[in-house]
């Protein structure tokens, strides 16, 4: 005879991540009959507000879908349209712009490693938590975060939703005085950048290699941000305005983040993505600097997330000294552009991952239709599959609060982006055991 | 006050942006914790929503049947709720849908519209509880968190500008982008409190600190028609990040009424 017994499980909400949401988890026996991530952000209807907008005004639209990454959504909007209606900013706009990027990845980053992630390896419940033992990493932390954040200052007057950007470059030309005191602190900060990675590659964690397929953009010469081809570990190789035939969004009824899949299949997004197929394309000190850390690329133990973050801070810091020292005020600060009608297509490097956009643009310059792909709903399948692996290896026979440890460390691996795609998250475990 | 203050930060639909005014505080952020007790804000780590608190920030607007629940039981367990940002304030960017046949929208977008249970409209935390602050502006600032913590904790409320943005931009001596350039620049009627970012960066303002005290929204919408826009466009300067504000929700509507 067999009876079956649940035990629900609940914990409120999943902290350390940008949102809310819920985990649920079905066990029988000894096996995971069930995992589902819940997302339930109330949706905003960002691609339905686009329609009928001018052009102009899109950039400052798409930022607030994100508050941690609206460079990443103004990125992508601006390449998309500049694509339709035929614009090149030339090379000024286009290093500054990679500039903006590098500030945007290092405060994103540093924000989730110090604040979000780094607590879950070091035994801490939160960063206030863990100053009192760390205070110099986490200074260290918050210092690198600012830098990032005077990035984005000097091309966009603050740091969350800028607003320097535009269609055809920037609304202003930073003075070259400013360029050059920043330069000075970045500079500076390459010692503590370095640790920074020795730091993370240092972690105490769980060694577990997993199969997944990595997807992002790459370049002929750069580390991928603003341009480039998507890629994967498994022979993608397809130019942007491709994305549609092989990357497939379907809703679960589970959740109001849509689910994307490529070729019918779960797959990755993301810094572990982006280093695993760009390793080539890294500064040759950034690469000194991993493989003196031992931890070896290409990784398939997602785990070294936390460090292919800490390599991009670095590549991100060396990209932006790079481009500063080359600095020149340029007469204007872009180009005039000039409305047609079509469809464009953008794809950049949100700090989280791959960020996909397709806009189709009328005559007048008006919005009629607008596709939005985020990072998240991208390693929304990934990180239920991830959580299968992770939790059975683990052992299910561990307590509640222990498993619920290892869900919540496992969905914050990924640093989801839940105002991209998420509200509550809570985690509910259905024991369902058999006598 | 036995022990130490107890802060809470709560999040309803919004991109996270106003909280990230806390995590960007940097060193003030740990005086910060030594000073209060920050007892909720789940992005940072401590979860406890239903904590009774002496100040509760609330981001974000109020747009699914659970949010209306949720927004009472702070109210009840606060002493003082303060609204951060365009979203709590005035109901964000998304009451663009207020305009809409939303229920529309969901269809288009989702293949199963039925397992979305979401409101028909995106409204502000004050039109369901009582609001004893409002901070606005997309996104507010670690400045205006501060002075709120501050004054607040003393037993009073702080004083924020709610002068128009050209203050702010003669007094940085910035050149009017409206005389100089003709940009449909919105600050004339703007709150300030950004600090005339966009005029000094040559670019015209777009709302996005709400609406200034008195501010006379039909003479700036005859300027901007003076300037060569449409109704309809004038209709979308009002009609963008603070929509819900009522003086841009009325002032926008008329443009549309007169464009139709």
């Amino acid at each position: 005879m067999t009876e079956e017994r649940r035990v629900p499980i609940q914990v409120p909400v999943l902290a350390r991540v940008e949102g809310e949401g819920t985990l649920e988890l079905r066990v029988r026996g000894g096996a995971i009959e069930e995992v589902r991530l819940r997302i339930f952000e109330p949706p905003r209807m960002f691609e339905k507000l686009l329609e009928g907008r001018d052009y102009s005004e899109v950039p400052d639209m798409v930022a607030r879908i994100c508050g941690i990454c609206p460079v990443a959504y103004q990125m992508s909007a601006v390449h998309a349209i500049e694509s339709l209606f035929g614009v090149d900013p030339g090379s000024w706009v286009r290093d500054l712009r990679r500039l903006l990027y590098c500030g945007e990845w290092m405060q994103s980053h540093s924000l989730h490693i110090h604040m979000l992630a780094a607590p879950d390896f070091l035994g801490y419940t939160g960063v206030t938590d863990m100053a009192r033992d760390h205070a110099e990493e986490v200074r260290r932390g918050l210092g690198l975060q600012a830098l990032g954040n005077d990035i984005i200052r000097l091309l966009g007057a603050r740091s969350v939703h800028p607003v320097g950007v535009r269609v055809g470059g920037f609304h202003h030309v930073p003075p070259r005085a400013q360029a050059g005191a920043l330069l000075d602190k970045l500079r500076a900060a390459l010692p503590q950048a370095e640790a920074l990675v020795r730091w993370t590659a240092a972690f105490d964690l769980p060694a577990m290699e997993q199969d997944f397929t990595a997807v992002a953009l790459r370049h002929a010469r750069e580390y991928p941000m603003n341009e480039g081809r998507l890629v994967s570990s498994h022979g993608l190789d397809v130019a942007i305005d491709q994305f549609e035939t092989r990357f497939v969004e379907h809703q679960e009824p589970h959740s109001t983040a849509l689910h994307c899949l490529h070729d019918g299949k779960p797959y990755l997004v993301g810094p572990l993505a982006r280093l695993n197929l760009n390793l080539d394309r890294l500064p040759v000190p950034v690469r000194a600097v991993l493989e003196n850390t031992g931890v070896k690329f290409p990784s398939r133990n997602m785990y070294h997330s936390v460090v292919a973050r800490a390599v991009e801070i670095l590549l991100a810091l060396h990209e932006a000294i790079r481009i500063l020292e080359a600095y020149h005020e340029s007469p204007a600060p872009g180009v005039d552009v000039k409305p047609r009608a079509g469809t464009g297509y953008g794809c950049t490097e949100a700090p989280r991952g791959t960020l996909w956009h397709r806009y189709d643009i009328d005559a007048a310059g008006k919005v009629t239709h607008a596709r939005i792909v985020p990072p998240t709903s991208q390693n929304q399948a990934r990180i239920e599959a991830d959580l299968r692996q992770a939790l059975q290896a683990y052992g299910l026979d561990h307590e509640d609060a222990a498993l619920r440890q290892r869900g919540e460390m496992t969905i914050r691996n990924y640093d989801p982006c839940i105002s991209c795609a998420t509200h509550f998250l809570d985690l509910r475990i259905h024991r369902v055991s058999c006598f | 006050m036995a022990g130490k203050p107890r802060v809470a930060v709560h999040k309803f639909a919004s991109c996270d942006g106003c909280q990230l005014a806390f995590l960007n505080l940097g060193e003030e952020l740990l005086t910060l914790t030594r000073l209060v007790d920050i007892v909720h804000f789940a992005e940072a780590g401590p979860v406890n929503p239903d904590a009774v608190v002496d100040i509760a920030f609330i981001e974000g607007s109020i747009s699914t049947p659970e949010d209306l629940e949720h927004v009472r039981g702070i109210r009840a367990n606060s002493r003082y709720l303060v609204t951060i940002g365009a979203c709590a304030t005035a109901g964000g960017l998304q009451a663009l849908r207020n305009f809409a046949a939303a229920e529309e929208w969901v269809a288009a977008i989702y293949a199963r519209p039925e397992y979305i249970h979401s409101l028909a409209t995106s409204t502000p935390i004050a039109a369901h509880v009582k609001v004893d602050l409002e901070l606005w502006g997309c996104p507010v600032n670690g400045r205006q968190l501060l002075a709120a913590v501050r004054a607040l904790l003393s037993g009073v409320m702080p004083w924020f500008e709610k002068d128009k943005v050209c203050m702010e931009c003669k007094r940085r001596q910035a050149v009017c982008v409206m005389v100089a350039q003709g940009l449909p620049c919105m600050g004339p009627v703007t709150r300030a409190g950004c600090g005339a970012l966009c005029p000094s960066f040559g670019r015209d303002c777009y709302a996005c600190f709400g609406p200034a005290e008195n501010a006379n929204t039909e003479a700036l919408a005859r300027r901007l028609e003076g300037l060569g826009l449409m109704p309809e466009a004038v209709a979308r300067r009002f009609h963008f990040i603070n929509s819900g504000a009522s003086p841009f929700t009325e002032a926008g509507a008329r443009r549309r009424t007169k464009h139709d």
